[in-house]
């Protein structure tokens, strides 16, 4: 195996173009140095991508936040305006394994992991966060859902890297939040995730939202009918009921020992209605 | 023997190795330079047994690069006394018995470390949390958790 520590971007991508044998990108690796220690792994090439100019810093910009792919989790954590702004997705990140794995984990490691119970991508994909990937044709933007496209699989070309996790400003009346169930009461594997945005008119109506589950389908489901669903109301207790109902409705989960099929399906629902919930409060509705 | 040079600083030691690419941090401080504080136990990071803090941040030494050291700061337990005289936290988890067998102790006083370093007059369940990438087989934590709070209280003064 060969180690690479680029200083750029197209060093990065140029080293990924040039390899003739299997290539993997480094940032956090509380992913991929585990998967390095089971059998059937081989790396011919790593690309630690955390000391490429621009990857390592959370940039506020007039149209919003630049999250770089090198950023830790715990460093999301501590940044105080983005945890002001979007206060959902930093607790979806923060609750990525422990003290130790939070250290080194990043939000686009986790997105290209492409697990179906990552827990910070529902809460990235309520939030309408966009993905910029480079690649040897220059650089796209493209929504976070676009990503993963199976277990394990994304969308990414060969030689291309997400460098930034891109979040919008916020307007005013806006919130959002991130819960996920688990067996324990932190350090697990979601069973599954809710994340809710939304954002409200002066009269305290919600006038957008977007809805994401997690853990409860191949990869990560944007209900789009369930956000209508409270879009026009105050989330008044029938607005919730049939918000979980279409949630509840979205999941094509599996069954296994984390969860039943039906179990997944209701308890999307009660979670969705929850983080609708404190998004709300958070929004400033009453 | 080729391999991937590198510069780091261990415990305020400048410390210079050649590591393979695949050589985790933990087997070069284990196997190149007799660190052997820092215990595998599951290898894959969820047990905590091999933490050590890197550049001031707590991390799992069997998920980092040998390679990934370079021009870091790397703390370990061997730096943690000072000469004979042992850091509040160890002096606490002997006399509160926090250790039975001491495989984890090692990773559990890293961790304690820095949680104190970054909050240091914890909460029950701010420690508990804090201590939750860290296993332990033999003293169902309750100890440990009262030796960190013990230690706290020390070090605050009182």
């Amino acid at each position: 195996m060969q180690y690479e520590r680029p200083g750029t971007l197209q060093d990065a991508s140029r080293l990924l173009v040039e390899t003739q044998g299997t290539a993997f990108i480094l940032a956090g690796g509380t992913d991929l140095l585990v998967r390095s220690k089971s059998d059937d792994f081989e790396a011919d090439l790593v690309v630690d991508i955390k000391s490429v100019d621009g990857l390592e810093d959370v940039r506020e910009t007039a149209a919003g936040f630049t999250i770089g792919a090198a950023v830790s989790c715990a460093e999301l954590g501590a940044h105080a305006e983005l945890k002001a702004a979007w206060p959902g997705v930093v607790e979806a990140a923060n609750l990525i394994g422990s003290a130790q794995i939070q250290s080194r984990c990043t939000i686009a490691g986790n997105l290209c992991n492409a697990s179906p119970a990552a827990d910070s991508v529902p809460a990235l994909v309520a939030a309408g966060a966009r993905a910029v990937v480079t690649g040897p044709d220059g650089t796209r933007t493209i929504p976070v859902e676009d990503v993963p496209v199976a277990p394990g699989e994304t969308s990414l070309g060969k030689a291309e890297i997400i460098a930034a996790i891109e979040l919008d400003k916020r307007p005013p009346r806006s919130g959002d939040a991130y819960l996920r169930f688990i067996p324990r009461t932190e350090m697990d594997i979601a069973v599954v995730g809710a994340g809710v945005n939304l954002t409200l008119d002066e009269a305290g109506t919600v006038k957008s939202a977007r809805v994401a589950l997690g853990a409860v389908a191949p990869t990560v489901v944007l209900v789009d009918e369930a956000a209508d669903a409270i879009v026009g109301t105050k989330l008044e207790d029938a607005a919730l009921e049939k918000l979980a109902e279409l949630c509840s409705a979205a999941c094509r989960p599996i069954d296994d020992k984390r969860g039943t099929v039906d179990f997944r399906k209701k308890v999307a629902g009660v979670l969705a209605r929850r983080a609708a919930r404190i998004a709300y409060d958070r929004a400033g509705g009453a | 023997m080729s391999g991937i040079a590198v510069s780091t600083t261990i415990n305020g030691d400048e410390v210079e190795y050649l590591c393979q690419a695949e050589e985790t941090l933990l087997d070069v401080l284990r196997d190149r330079l007799g660190l052997t504080g820092a215990k595998e136990g599951c290898g894959t990071g969820d047990c905590g047994a091999c933490s050590v803090i890197l550049d001031g941040r707590l991390v799992c030494s069997c998920l980092v690069l040998g390679a990934e050291a370079q021009g870091a700061r790397v703390e370990t337990i061997e730096g943690m006394a000072q000469g004979d005289t042992l850091h509040p936290l160890q002096t606490k988890f002997l006399e509160h018995a926090a250790l039975q067998c001491g495989v984890c102790t090692p990773g559990f006083l890293m961790a304690a470390k820095a949680l104190l370093d970054a909050n240091p007059d914890p909460t029950e369940e701010e420690i508990r949390f804090g201590l939750a990438g860290n296993l332990c087989r033999c003293t169902g934590y309750d100890k440990i958790v009262r030796a960190v709070q013990d230690a706290a209280r020390e070090m605050n003064g009182g």
